[in-house]
């Protein structure tokens, strides 16, 4: 007994140490929770097309870089640019990369049809409506600009568990997850939808592609940041001018990986010819065609 | 005459508020897993068990998470049993008590307490970044061994502590060396709790989150680690490998949980379902630990 128990594990470790045993390495990508469903689309749909094995974990764009400029990973999620501290870490670890703009994330505010009154929202009066401090407190529209009606605002907006609601709070509250919580809060879009339409002070916020498969029910409020009010579209998202409810979001290739793994260039090939309609089905803008082109080029 | 009766009223009092506090956590539980359940039930199925995670929720299922979840427990046991019952017989049996046992006994008492996180940050720093093990089944089923040592060596002392010493008296007797004694006495006597002890610990283990998201194991894994055991054309057939301890991989806790954070109603339907299938592994492995401690029970 004791024998064949022996031979058994001898001859377990002898194979292990065999290469023909070894599997292919899987692609291996982390970071942003925003990036996280267009890379998992993708990485479903390369390996159901029999492309081969790819890994997603989320660890954060900033939590992602870290484990990208060890070399732990091929490549990284970002939901903004890679910054200098980043950059200089990657340089410690010896990780060269190439940068490549996957998809625009936009936030579309939206009104009740009916609403005559509001013609735009400055970010300023935004977060007058929905800064923590504004709950309970700021409940009719004349309370947002002298002029407005004392008509009642009924707010709609993403719950806490999404990326919308961290990006619209960080942006116009000025600190993620920060928000008044007195207002109807769901995870599916078409509730905030439905809320708006139907109340004539209704306010919302979600993703702008969904607002455009919903145009004719609610209003799209322009937004004026630092320079005029910018109507959001999928024009004024991509060049740049609809800010701050919009950004790019990236991914990362380690140079390396791109280089001695051919599942690596393989897969950000894919990634970026399917890209254009991935990233709408998960709720984002798409590059134009150009974009994706170029990328393809970088690598 | 009237204290009695007043002590009967405190006897009735407290039977009362006793039973009120069995319920509470009874019916608690029952609404628990009655929410659970009718959340759930529409989605558990065949398709479920043996489909990889999807961003189309109604595709979604827990193949690669209850797969994982197999291979992480069985790499645990592999690592804490021998090594958490070895110290224990070791600390009981053959340990001279001075200071210095004491001290290691105090100490493993307390990291049976230290919260599962820690040993998620332990792992992180020891097995991944020194040992450079990745984010694999080994490096994670080590971490749970980690955090469920202490576990087993109290019971196993727990258990040794209940054989009455004149068993181990008579087998001297006989002119039995200690090792004998351990073997063929003390260990069968106290088998039963032992095991029942590794069990409990297992069931802890399977439902850990926090360890394996600090070791960055909360991932989108649409495949199986490699099979140790393979059959092809090539000689001599079977063909052995241990690549699959050292491939990465996800579990139903944190499968669950990644679906929980997601905005799109199925996944809350799915989670459930998950739910469901860690509920009714961890309830198994409860009934398993009580079934074979009424059977092993001896009375002296």
């Amino acid at each position: 007994m004791k024998r064949i128990f022996f031979a058994f594990f001898l001859t377990m470790s002898l194979v292990a140490c065999s290469k023909s045993a070894l599997a292919a390495d899987p692609v291996k990508v982390d970071g942003s929770s925003t990036v996280f469903p267009i890379t998992e689309a993708v990485a479903e749909e390369f390996g159901k097309s029999g492309g081969g094995k790819v890994i997603v974990g989320i660890s954060g764009t900033g939590g992602g870089f870290k484990r990208f400029c060890r070399g732990e990973t091929d490549i990284s999620d970002a939901s903004r640019p890679i910054k200098q501290k980043e950059i200089d870490a990657c340089r410690e670890g010896g990780v060269e990369y190439i940068e490549l703009p996957v998809a625009y994330d936009g936030l579309a505010v939206v009104i009740n049809p009916q609403n005559s009154w509001v013609d735009y929202l400055t970010v300023a009066e935004l977060k007058k409506i929905w800064e923590p401090d504004a709950q309970g407190v700021i409940t009719k529209w004349s309370q947002v600009r002298s002029g407005f009606p004392a008509q009642e605002i009924q707010l709609f907006g993403p719950g806490t568990d999404s990326g919308t609601f961290d990006y619209f709070t960080e942006v116009i509250n000025g600190k993620a997850a920060s928000s008044r919580g007195d207002y109807t809060a769901s995870e599916d879009d078409n509730v905030l939808v439905e809320g708006v339409a139907s109340s004539k002070g209704g306010l919302g916020y979600f993703g702008l592609a969904y607002y455009e498969e919903n145009s004719g029910r609610v209003k799209i409020v322009p937004v004026k940041g630092k320079g005029a009010a910018v109507v959001p579209s999928r024009d004024t998202v991509l060049n740049g001018t609809y800010t701050p409810l919009s950004r790019p979001l990236f991914i990362y290739v380690n140079k390396d990986s791109l280089k001695t793994k051919p599942l690596v260039a393989k897969f950000v090939r894919y990634y970026l010819e399917n890209a254009p309609t991935l990233s709408e089905e998960v709720g984002y803008v798409a590059l134009p065609q150009s974009e994706y082109e170029a990328g393809l080029n970088k690598i | 005459m009237s204290s009695r009766r007043l002590d009967k009223k405190i006897d009735a009092a407290f039977k009362f508020v006793g039973l009120a506090a069995t319920l509470f956590g009874l019916v608690v539980l029952a609404a628990l897993v009655i929410d659970v359940v009718s959340d759930g039930h529409q989605r558990l199925g065949w398709d479920f068990l043996t489909s990889y995670p999807s961003r189309k929720p109604e595709q979604a299922g827990i193949f690669s998470a209850w797969v994982g979840t197999l291979w992480i427990m069985i790499t645990t046991a592999i690592f804490a049993i021998p090594l958490g019952i070895g110290s224990g017989i070791y600390l009981e049996e053959y340990a001279k008590r001075n200071r210095w046992t004491d001290f290691i006994e105090i100490n493993i008492a307390n990291l049976a307490g230290v919260p599962s996180i820690i040993y998620g940050i332990l792992g992180l720093g020891l097995f991944i970044r020194m040992m450079h093990l990745d984010r694999s089944v080994l490096a994670g089923g080590l971490i749970l061994a980690l955090l469920i040592l202490p576990v087993i060596i109290l019971s196993t002392r727990e258990a040794l502590r209940s054989v009455p010493s004149s068993i181990r008296e008579a087998s001297y007797a006989l002119g039995a060396t200690k090792w004998q004694t351990v073997r063929h006495q003390v260990l069968p006597a106290g088998f039963g709790n032992i095991l029942t002890g590794v069990i409990l610990a297992m069931s802890r283990a399977i439902g850990e989150t926090a360890p394996l998201i600090t070791i960055g194991a909360l991932t989108y894994i649409p495949f199986l680690p490699t099979n140790p055991v393979a059959f092809n054309k090539e000689i001599p057939y079977i063909h052995l490998s241990l690549q699959g301890f050292l491939d990465p991989f996800t579990v139903l806790p944190i499968q669950i949980f990644n679906w929980v954070s997601r905005p799109q109603k199925g996944f809350l339907v799915d989670a459930a379902a998950g739910i469901i299938v860690l509920l009714t592994i961890t309830l198994a492995m409860n009934a398993i630990a009580i079934y074979l401690r009424y059977k092993n029970q001896k009375r002296w």
